[in-house]
């Protein structure tokens, strides 16, 4: 697992991202390379722009200026510095190369837990039937919920919910897994069970970047924590240094002092 | 009377079938138009969005009977000259078809922002999304609704008897005129319009069952 983006050519890079929506300044050229099998954290007070930064990197948010690219290919534009926002069926065929985890979990509701994973490799990966669906036990199987794959999602505890949602991000092989609070809409008893799937795809390689209010998992587990305040990156480093630099940084002692205060 | 009443049987069938028939025509002509109209409502560009809506607000903003009205005696003099029935099915058809622009919008609405972007999230283009993720959810929010205006068509069908076409209404308006019995005529209309409309509720509720989002 590498621990800095030095040694090795990024897999994701952020260069310089700005975004406002209207007179607010959500990210202020906000630069981040991520290798190959990193994982990422990014910490901060909310509003400090975390969790647009992670849906510019999808495209699903677009962006002022900068880029952002993944294998070198620019993600929500077309190649050539036109910045000339790419075809509907390019931009699918970017997101594809990225999975996401939502807060909300997101589920298909009108699909099964098998179904919700299978939409995706049937209809983008034009796999048969057959396939996808053993994809999808497989995937099911290894977040614990082989036994779930006909349940529909009203039909799911939370944390069996955000399960289904990371198999089926995972399920497609993307390049990058993104997880924006993946815990946040948990209740505790249930984050466990979550984050124990996430720390077992680190081990094998998977390349994350995971947005986070689960500071220990945060030190724990990431290769890098970055820590956002007011849009832009305010440090940057392995878990140990990051949270030792509170002595230098006002914004980061501040925001783990609140921190620490919430956790009784 | 019942005698007189058997008699005419065959004539109130033929009304009663132009009745379902006018009815038939106008659901699934609505249903069309609504749906595409519905889609550019929510998904066009600006001007197609005006337009619809523009359609949609001054339809619903008129008494069906004056629409039929405006159709059959009114388009002539722009040179549009149509039979009776089609006048009757062009403007029922577009009196539903704004309704339905509506049921569509609304249930279009009612999906949470979340379900467009995870079918993003996973990379399907706008019309898969649209085709497997959107629609099969939105579609059990249109059902109840456009059922609801089903039956007000087959009831607003008997409208077009005004126009002199024999549909039910017509049929049985003429028989009483021969036979003068009022009261069992209008039963036996006011039946045969209760079983359609209780057979369209029970097959609505029926289909809410199945796509229910849980298993009963």
């Amino acid at each position: 697992m590498a621990t800095s983006s030095n040694d090795s050519p990024a897999l994701l890079d952020i260069a310089e991202v700005s975004k406002s929506f209207g007179s607010v300044e959500v990210l202020r050229s906000v630069s981040l390379k991520v290798a190959k099998g990193e994982v990422v954290t990014v910490i901060g007070p909310s509003g400090s722009g975390k969790t647009t930064l992670l849906r510019c990197v999808n495209f699903l948010e677009s962006y002022d200026s900068g880029s952002i690219r993944i294998d070198g290919k620019e993600v929500g534009f077309r190649d050539g510095g036109a910045r000339q926002r790419r075809s509907e069926r390019d931009l699918a065929g970017m997101r594809a190369e990225t999975g996401m985890v939502f807060q909300g979990f997101n589920l298909f509701p009108h699909l099964t837990a098998a179904g919700n994973i299978m939409l995706g490799l049937t209809k983008v990966r034009g796999k048969s039937k057959g396939e996808a669906r053993s994809i999808a036990e497989h995937w099911l199987g290894r977040v614990g919920l082989a036994h779930k794959a006909d349940s529909l999602p009203a039909e799911l505890s939370g944390g069996q919910q955000q399960r289904v949602g990371i198999a089926r991000a995972v399920a497609m092989e993307p390049k990058i897994l993104l997880l924006d609070e993946i815990t946040s809409a948990l209740d505790p008893e249930l984050v466990g069970e979550v984050l124990a799937v996430v720390k077992s795809l680190a081990e094998d390689g998977m390349t994350m970047v995971m947005v986070t209010h689960e500071m220990a998992f945060a030190r724990d587990a990431s290769s890098r924590i970055v820590f956002m305040a007011d849009g832009g990156v305010s440090a940057v480093g392995p878990p140990k240094e990051v949270l030792a630099a509170e002595t230098t940084n006002e914004r980061l002692r501040t925001f783990l002092a609140r921190f620490r205060a919430s956790q009784f | 009377m019942l005698s007189q009443i058997a008699y005419a049987l065959p004539f109130l069938a033929e009304g009663f079938a132009l009745t379902l028939w006018v009815s038939l025509l106008v659901v699934v002509l609505s249903l069309f138009a609504g749906v595409i109209l519905g889609v550019g409502l929510v998904y066009g560009p600006a001007p197609l969005r005006w337009a619809v809506r523009i359609f949609s607000d001054t339809i619903r903003g008129i008494p069906i009977l004056v629409l039929i009205f405006f159709v059959y005696y009114g388009l002539p003099a722009v040179g549009v000259h149509l039979q009776s029935f089609w006048a009757a099915v062009l403007a029922l058809t577009l009196f539903k078809t704004a309704q339905v622009v509506e049921y569509l919008r609304g249930a279009v609405a009612s999906i949470p922002k979340g379900q467009s972007e995870a079918a993003m999230a996973i990379g399907l283009t706008f019309r898969q999304r649209l085709a497997y993720v959107i629609f099969p959810q939105a579609f059990r929010r249109f059902l109840p609704p456009w059922i609801n205006g089903v039956t007000d068509a087959v009831k607003g069908s008997a409208l077009v008897s005004l126009l002199g076409i024999t549909d039910l209404m017509q049929a049985i308006n003429q028989v009483i005129g021969r036979t003068y019995e009022a009261m069992p005529l209008y039963i036996l209309g006011a039946l045969l319009y209760f079983a359609v409309n209780y057979a369209l509720s029970y097959a609505s509720r029926r289909l809410e069952q199945r796509f229910a989002f849980i298993r009963e």
